[in-house]
Formats: structure tokens, sequence, C-alpha cells
């Protein structure tokens, strides 16, 4: 397989936790990240899902840069950008781009549209001379949907859907090579997500782009990933393909995530079998000792508590469940595997 | 205060099938300065004891509106209700006095909303405000009140109620918040429930124990419950029937399972086209063309006309009724209604 163009190795992201007025000390840290590893591939969509405070949005800020990791690499084309500052920093941000979640506060509602999408442009001139930027920006509007002769009104006169749109024009300004993509459409109506999510789809086509793609909504990832990896509190849990993942989940806790998502179908509902975990998400402060899911798991023993499980492909059998794990009962949940 | 408090008799209880709420023909309007927006154009729908009406729309569709009203919290002005009535039991509750509406909100009707953490008082604790709707329905002393509370809280299964009563909402997660939401809900035994996307804002395994919680209990007490939702699949999982608004109106009325199978509405087959599916990757989505309607400019005759593929001049000009839907052999099919003119065209065809 081809260099991938962003790994990720052994990332951990700390938030210290402070005590004390005049002398402070560190008491602990919130363990937002710790310890990811993957990586991304030219042209691959990889979604990465988790419940809120596993660590998926500061993960993509670590990524950007816009956190410094406390430790671990990312590297972009074989370079460790994970350290880079100034000038240098600058340059490969050209190329890694994010589009955010809420399209209502992610825009400045006192710059127009053409300002908005142009203003990437201020920072690299060397994309786009000066005099041709209106026409660049314009390119931009029409590329996602937007009508060019909208460059000067307002975020404000726009829906939801157009809002996240100009988003993603933003984001491809630069012509970067990976789009970081938090969330993109959790802020939209269902009649307005279909519409986004194609058009990613139709941009990743046409210029190559490699996507890191967000998300809660696990049915939306399944739809616009190639592989998805599973995070719990701040903790890759799984990774694998698509299909290894959705159809033979080895990890409790990506089974639990998958069976609580409801299907828009009620035949059967009667039937269904769910996994309802009790409890919620132990504090990313105080993480439990081991394995972090073992205080909601069915599956957990002594062991469970003591040995941290790593993520690795698991002894088990041939073919889609033999993909990487962090269990130490990686196992395809029985009626799961009759079923498929 | 000289509240009479009245006790739930038994014959106070319907028997399941009787409606218990029926909403008919209700307009709401708000008045701002940009003008007069329709949030609310003809709204009918109703609920029984023990059944779940599932309200499927999008964001600015009328469908919190109209719970809003039922509850009477709605603000007015600026909004007003300009037609139609609200009838819990047989009694029109928008013509009863202010005094009546109280007696009836949170004892008879209530309802619980999205964002449990706004929704509470974050400097009185969670027990207070449990017992405060003790103390002030039926006058139970304070210590009364808090037996109460601790006793709902073990209800909603929230571990160690009694050590937990004296916490404020914001030491509970999410999922715990939602609990006492729904706890305070029940805390006078209703018999409707309206519930405003009550899981929307969280996780997914967190909205599965709460939904179960909901769906055991209204099975228990045998309450009507209106579920407010975009959620298709939250839908699909509890409702007995449902019913779809756009910009305002009710455009398809059906059972579950008739819904999901064979819809009768262009905008309701186009919803259940255009969302991903967990247990099947396809290839492009199916997207409704178009932005949902503005309230202040809706479009003339169907409001979908302007995003739907099918629409003809007839959609263009006149606003279609709420038809029966009848089977290929011409028979009613039960509770079955669509606000389309081809109706059979997306039906059967």
């Amino acid at each position: 397989m081809a260099e991938p163009i962003l790994e990720v190795k052994d990332l951990v992201k700390h938030y210290p936790l402070h005590q004390g007025i005049l002398f402070k000390k560190q008491v602990g840290a919130v363990k937002a990240v710790d310890g990811i590893s993957f990586e991304l591939h030219k042209g691959e969509t990889l979604g990465i899902v988790g419940e809120s405070g596993c660590g998926k949005s500061t993960l993509a800020k670590v990524l950007m840069n816009l956190e410094r990791a406390t430790s671990g690499q990312v590297l972009y084309k074989g370079e460790d950008i994970s350290r880079l500052s100034g000038a240098a920093l600058k340059a490969v941000r050209r190329n890694i781009q994010m589009v955010f979640q809420d399209p209502y506060t992610s825009l400045n509602p006192r710059m127009t549209v053409g300002d908005i999408i142009g203003e990437p442009f201020e920072i690299h001139p060397e994309v786009a001379p000066k005099g041709d930027r209106r026409k660049a920006v314009q390119d931009l509007l029409d590329v996602v949907g937007l009508n060019p002769e909208y460059i000067n009104r307002y975020p404000h006169q726009f829906s939801g859907g157009q809002r996240q749109r100009i988003g993603i024009a933003r984001g491809l300004a630069l012509k970067p090579e990976v789009i970081i993509c938090d969330e993109p459409v959790s802020a939209l109506d269902v009649s307005v997500q279909a519409q986004v999510i194609n058009l990613l789809e139709q941009l990743q086509k046409d210029f190559e782009l490699s996507y890191m793609f967000i998300a809660h909504d696990l049915s939306i990832v399944r739809h616009i990933s190639d592989r998805v990896g599973v995070m719990y509190l701040g903790r890759m849990v799984e990774i694998g393909s698509d299909e290894e993942i959705y159809e033979h989940a080895t990890h409790p806790y990506t089974q639990a995530l998958l069976s609580a998502v409801p299907v828009p179908d009620p035949t059967g509902r009667e039937g269904r079998e769910r996994i309802i975990l009790s409890g919620d998400i132990p504090s990313p402060a105080n993480p439990p000792s081991g394995c972090r899911f073992r205080t909601r798991c069915w599956k957990a023993e002594e062991r469970c508590s003591t040995e941290l499980p790593l993520l690795a492909v698991p002894e088990i059998g041939e073919g889609p469940a033999k993909h990487a794990s962090a269990c130490h009962f990686a196992a395809v949940r029985e009626p799961l595997a009759a079923a498929s | 205060m000289t509240t009479v408090i009245e006790k739930a008799e038994p014959a106070d209880r319907l028997t399941p099938g009787t409606p218990l709420l029926e909403v008919r023909d209700l307009h709401v309007e708000f008045k701002t300065r940009d003008g007069v927006a329709k949030a609310v154009n003809g709204v009918n729908y109703s609920v029984a004891a023990g059944e779940t009406l599932a309200v499927l729309g999008e964001s600015g569709s009328g469908k919190s509106v109209t719970a809003q009203t039922i509850m009477g919290i709605l603000d007015m002005p600026p909004g007003r209700v300009t037609a139609g009535e609200i009838l819990y039991r047989g009694q029109d509750m928008l013509k009863m006095s202010n005094e009546q509406r109280r007696r009836i909100r949170g004892r008879k009707i209530a309802m619980i909303f999205q964002d449990a953490l706004s929704s509470l008082n974050p400097v009185l604790s969670v027990g207070y405000q449990l017992g405060e709707m003790f103390r002030v329905h039926e006058g139970a002393s304070k210590k009364e009140a808090k037996a109460k509370a601790v006793e709902l809280m073990d209800r909603v299964r929230i571990p160690a109620a009694a050590q937990r009563v004296d916490d404020y909402p914001h030491q509970f997660s999410g999922g715990m918040r939602q609990r006492i939401m729904i706890a305070m809900a029940l805390a006078l035994q209703p018999d409707l429930i309206i519930a405003d996307e009550p899981t929307t804002a969280l996780d997914v395994t967190v909205q599965a124990q709460v939904m179960d919680l909901l769906a055991e209990l209204q099975a228990e007490y045998n309450m009507g419950l209106i579920l407010i939702t975009h959620d298709l699949g939250v839908v699909a999982d509890v409702a007995d029937k449902i019913a779809v608004m756009y910009a305002g109106r009710i455009v398809e009325t059906a059972p579950v399972h008739e819904l999901y199978k064979n819809p009768a509405h262009p905008y309701t087959k186009g919803l259940l086209r255009s969302i991903p599916r967990l247990d099947q990757k396809g290839g492009d989505l199916y997207a409704i063309k178009g932005l949902p309607p503005n309230l202040y400019k809706v479009p003339s005759g169907c409001a979908f006309n302007p995003r739907c593929d099918a629409a003809t001049d007839l959609c263009r000009t006149e606003i279609p009724a709420l038809h029966q839907v009848l089977d290929k052999d011409g028979a009613e099919l039960e509770g079955r209604r669509s606000a389309c003119h081809l109706w059979k065209e997306t039906l059967h065809g």
C-alpha cells in the first residue's frame, strides 16, 4: 500500500488540572486523547465515531495543531507536524483544512460570503493572486452548489444547509489534500443532510480529497466512510473497514453502540435485540484502570481491570472478524454472526 | 389559595381507544417585525390512552409550536391562536380560564423538554424541584415532598436516589438529568405526556436507556404519549401512529408500519429515502432538492411543491386537502391520510 498521507502515532493530549490560587500545582489531567494511532490514505474517508466526551473533537484539533499534542506524532507525508510553528506550520495547514459542526457560529456574521471564503487567500496569497480572488471565490461558490451572485451576501441570509456549503467552500479554497470534517451535518435538517453528504462525496471524487469524518451518527458515518474507527474515553477501541466494523464488530462497546442506534424501520421492532449499557461514560480525568470500558462491559473480568488491552488484530478465525480491536475477549456477537 | 385538590377517580381513566386529546384545525401565527409567520396552519391529530403518537417534522414545521399551544405555554404575544380547538376529554382547553388550565397542566398533561439542563433551575436541588410538584399541587409538607422525590428518582432508576436527592442539576450527567425531567413529568401521574425531542441532546447508548424507560412507564400507567421528533429511527422504534408535518400542516398520517412500508406523500417518501441506513451501504443518497420554506412566504398551493418531483400546475395553485387514503380496491385504509393531490400515484404508482 502507498505511503499514508496522514499518520498518527501514539497521540496524547492531556489537559492539566490545577489546584491552588497562588501556588498552582498540577493535581491531575483530563486525558482527552490518550494514545491514538491510525493512518489516512489518499482519497480515503476515515470515519471516527464515539459518544460525547470520547475525545474525537480534541483529536481533530490536535491534528490541525489548534491544540498542541502532549506527546506523540502526527506525520503528514512522513514529516512530523505536531511540533511545527510559524511559517512551517502555516505551509502545512494549507494542505489540511477543516469543516466545522455549527454553520451558525463558524461564520463571522459581519463578513460577506466573499470575504469569508476569500480569507484563506489573504493568508496564502500564492494560491490566488489579488486580482483573481473574486473569480476564485465565485468558482468555489459554484462548486459547492451556491449561486455565484451571492458573493456579497451575509451569512444570516442563508439557511443552515447553505451556510454549511459556505464552510465547505472555505475549506476547499486552498486546494487542500486532507479535510477534517467535525460533525459537518449534525446541525442540519434530515432533508438537507443528504444534500451536503452528496456534495462532500462529489468533491472527494473531483479533487481526490482525503477526509477524516468525525460524527456521532453511525448511519451517516457508514454511508460515507471507507474505514471506521471507534473511540471510547480517549482511546481507539476498534478500527477496520466499514463492513468489518458494522457487520463483524468484535469490541463490546462497538456492539453496544451499534445495537443502540434506532433503525428507521418498524418491522420486527419487538424482536430486536438490544444491548442497553448501564451507567454513563466515566470522567476522562479519572478513567478506570485497565480497559476503560470495563465499568460498563458485560464481559469484564479480573484481567480487564489490571491489563490495558491494546489495539491489535485478535487471534480469531479468518475473514472480516479479523481486524484491530482493543479487547481481551474480542469476538463477533453471536446473533450478529448468525444473521450475516 | 383555595385550589381544590381533585383526586383522579377510577372513572376518570379512559378505556383504551377513546381519544384523550384531540387537536382540531389549529392555527397559530406569530406577529413579528418582519410580518406574520404562519407557524401552524390547520393541524388535526388525536391521541388515546396508552397510545404513542409521533409528530415528525423538521425545524420550522410547527411541531413544537403545536405542543406548546396544547400545554398553554406559548408566548402570547407574539404568538396567537387564530382558530381551532384543543379538546382534552372533550373539553376545549382554549376556552378555559387560566385557573382551569393550570389545574390540567402538570397534573393531567405533562411535558418533557429537549434540553434538561436549561429546563431545570440550577440553584435549586433536584429534590426540591421534584418535591415542588407535590407541595404546590397536593399541599404536601416539605418532608413528605422530599420522600416522594426520592421515590420518584428511584422509579426512573437514578442510582443512590436517597443520597442524590439534595444534589444540584449540574452534578448529574445528561442522561440522568433527562431522567429527572421524566420523573418530574410523571410526578402527578398525568394521563398524557408530551415529549419534545426528549433524546436529541443525548448520546445513542443513553438515548436507548431513556426511550426504554419512557416506554416502560407509559405502558405501566397507560398514558398517552405525544413524541415530537425529527428522528425517523426513534419514531420507528416506539410509535403506534405518526403525523408528518411540513410548513405548519400535517401532510400525512398513518399507522407506523404502513408509513414506513408505503408512504402516501412525496415528502415522507423523500425523507425515508434520504436517510443513510446503518444496516446497508448504498450508493448516492437521494436528496430532497431545495430548502425548507420560509414561514413568512409559504409557497402557494401545496407548500412542498417547489421541492417535489411530481408537482403539477394544480399543486402550485390549490392547497391539497388531507385526503382519506384508499387501497387499490377503493377501501378506506384506517388512520391513513395524505395531503397530496397525487396521493394515489404516490401510494400505488
